[in-house]
């Protein structure tokens, strides 16, 4: 499987990048891992005139605290997301879903941004980013904004990305001292989408549920927020009965379509399932 | 479409060519410098068939364009031999502890394994599956490919052979 052609652009910097994108609003991508665009470009799903490579941009890669967040450039691989040491002490629930991300070879190459910004409702961060209330840093011609990732997800492959608009970094809230979390991801094999996954962080406080965010993998043509199931759990003591009346909650807002993993109400049922191992998961590690 | 000029090290050797932007890096490997032992499996970045080393990570050929690979140091399974023909202790490791049977995955299963061993030079066996788990192999049943793994990890860190067979 050959490509159709292209020409190719590397930019060295940012705004240099946004130059280019701007130019081709309609006719670029940008590259970042490439293990998305690459395979639907051989596929000849993607055909871009022009392929403007993120590979040689260095202030689009790395990890760095900014106050009371974290700031993590687009182009930072998942493998680097799992080995930094201090994101995995912040917000170990990061490094815990990137591991579930399809296999070495593609986390050396796979980049969070391109994960979140791809729109793909397979992909596993963008549930996770909700979850987290990430902020999203975008650049395009017309300057810089910031896009919350609960408000970014719109279909299937539709987000809040302009034409010519670029994902420059992902702002993460610090979450608090002993707070719990878990992604538990049903998939058939290593490499696949899930069939469900759920992504929880809560805190205890007194021996009740203080605080809690339930993001859903797969489950919908966008991540979804589960909302009302999080609220229900607030002020409960953690346990099956509170688990399984969020679980109910989250099922009810999935609209999953049936495919090789399943027909549509198991893969509604796996999502309760999964949301209620991740509730059970984050518990167990929070601190009372 | 025209064709870009790159210069690169593969196998410790400076490569300077011409390519058009689409060619993908397993295409440019096996096809312009007849390296064709990175095997084309899946073609869709699944199976690991045609895995290699590039700057110090693996990677799989067939989901990267040779033109993202300007200035970077790839090694391929005949990069790893010596001069003389000696095996590298992971070629020997899949020889003695018979980790292929049609041997089509091998040189994607060694480069992918190379790499594993540099990052974590003594895996346990769970290591040695996770670290893999990007390489499929239809013969095996995995068994001795996590031997041979083995096998190369116990001799590179300098003990006997007979413990690594246990």
């Amino acid at each position: 499987m050959i490509p159709g052609p292209f020409a190719y652009h590397r930019p060295r910097s940012l705004a240099e990048a946004v130059a280019l994108c701007a130019a081709h609003p309609d006719d670029g991508r940008p590259l970042a891992g490439g293990h998305s665009l690459v395979p639907m470009m051989k596929l000849r799903l993607a055909a871009p005139d022009h392929l403007i490579d993120l590979g040689a941009i260095a202030e689009l890669k790395g990890v760095r605290r900014e106050g009371a967040a974290w700031v993590i450039g687009a182009t930072t691989t998942q493998a680097a997301l799992i080995a930094d040491p201090n994101l995995a002490q912040a917000i170990p629930i990061l490094r815990e879903t990137a591991l579930q991300i399809a296999d070495p070879q593609v986390r050396s190459c796979g980049t969070i941004g391109g994960n979140v910004a791809n729109g793909d409702p397979g992909n596993d961060l963008p549930a996770l980013m909700m979850c987290l209330d990430a902020v999203f840093r975008l650049a395009g011609a017309n300057g810089t904004r910031e896009v919350k990732a609960r408000e970014f997800y719109q279909g299937a492959y539709v987000t809040a990305l302009g034409p010519g608009e670029l994902l420059t970094a992902i702002t993460i809230p610090h979450p608090p001292a002993g707070h719990g979390y878990a992604y538990e991801k049903l998939k058939r094999k290593i490499g696949d989408y899930a069939t469900a996954a759920a992504a929880v962080m809560l805190t205890l406080a007194g021996g009740r549920i203080a605080t809690c965010a339930i993001g859903l993998t797969n489950v919908a043509p966008t991540p979804l927020l589960a909302v009302e199931a999080a609220a229900a759990l607030i002020g409960q003591p953690p346990g099956d009965a509170a688990f399984a009346e969020a679980a109910r909650r989250a099922e009810a807002i999935t609209e999953p379509t049936p495919d090789g993993r399943g027909p549509a109400d198991y893969r509604t049922r796996m999502a309760g399932v999964m949301v209620r191992r991740a509730l059970a998961r984050a518990a167990a590690r929070a601190s009372a | 479409m025209a064709k870009t000029a790159i210069a690169l090290t593969v196998n410790g050797e400076a490569v300077e060519a011409l390519v058009e932007p689409r060619t993908l890096l397993v295409h440019f490997l096996r096809e312009q410098l007849n390296l064709t032992g990175t095997h084309i499996g899946c073609d869709t970045s699944h199976c690991g068939a045609c895995t290699v080393d590039l700057d110090g990570r693996s990677v799989k050929s067939c989901t990267l364009f040779a033109i993202q690979a300007e200035g970077a140091e790839i090694r391929t399974i005949e990069g790893m031999a010596g001069a003389d023909g000696t095996l590298h202790p992971l070629q020997e490791g899949f020889r003695e502890m018979h980790g292929l049977q049609c041997g089509f995955c091998t040189p994607g299963m060694i480069m992918r394994a190379y790499r594993l061993l540099q990052e974590n030079p003594r895996p346990t066996e769970d290591e040695i599956r996770t670290g893999m788990a990007g390489n499929l192999c239809r013969c095996t049943g995995y068994q001795n490919i996590v031997r041979a793994i083995q096998f190369a990890a116990a001799k590179i860190a300098g003990e006997s052979l007979q413990e690594a067979a246990e």
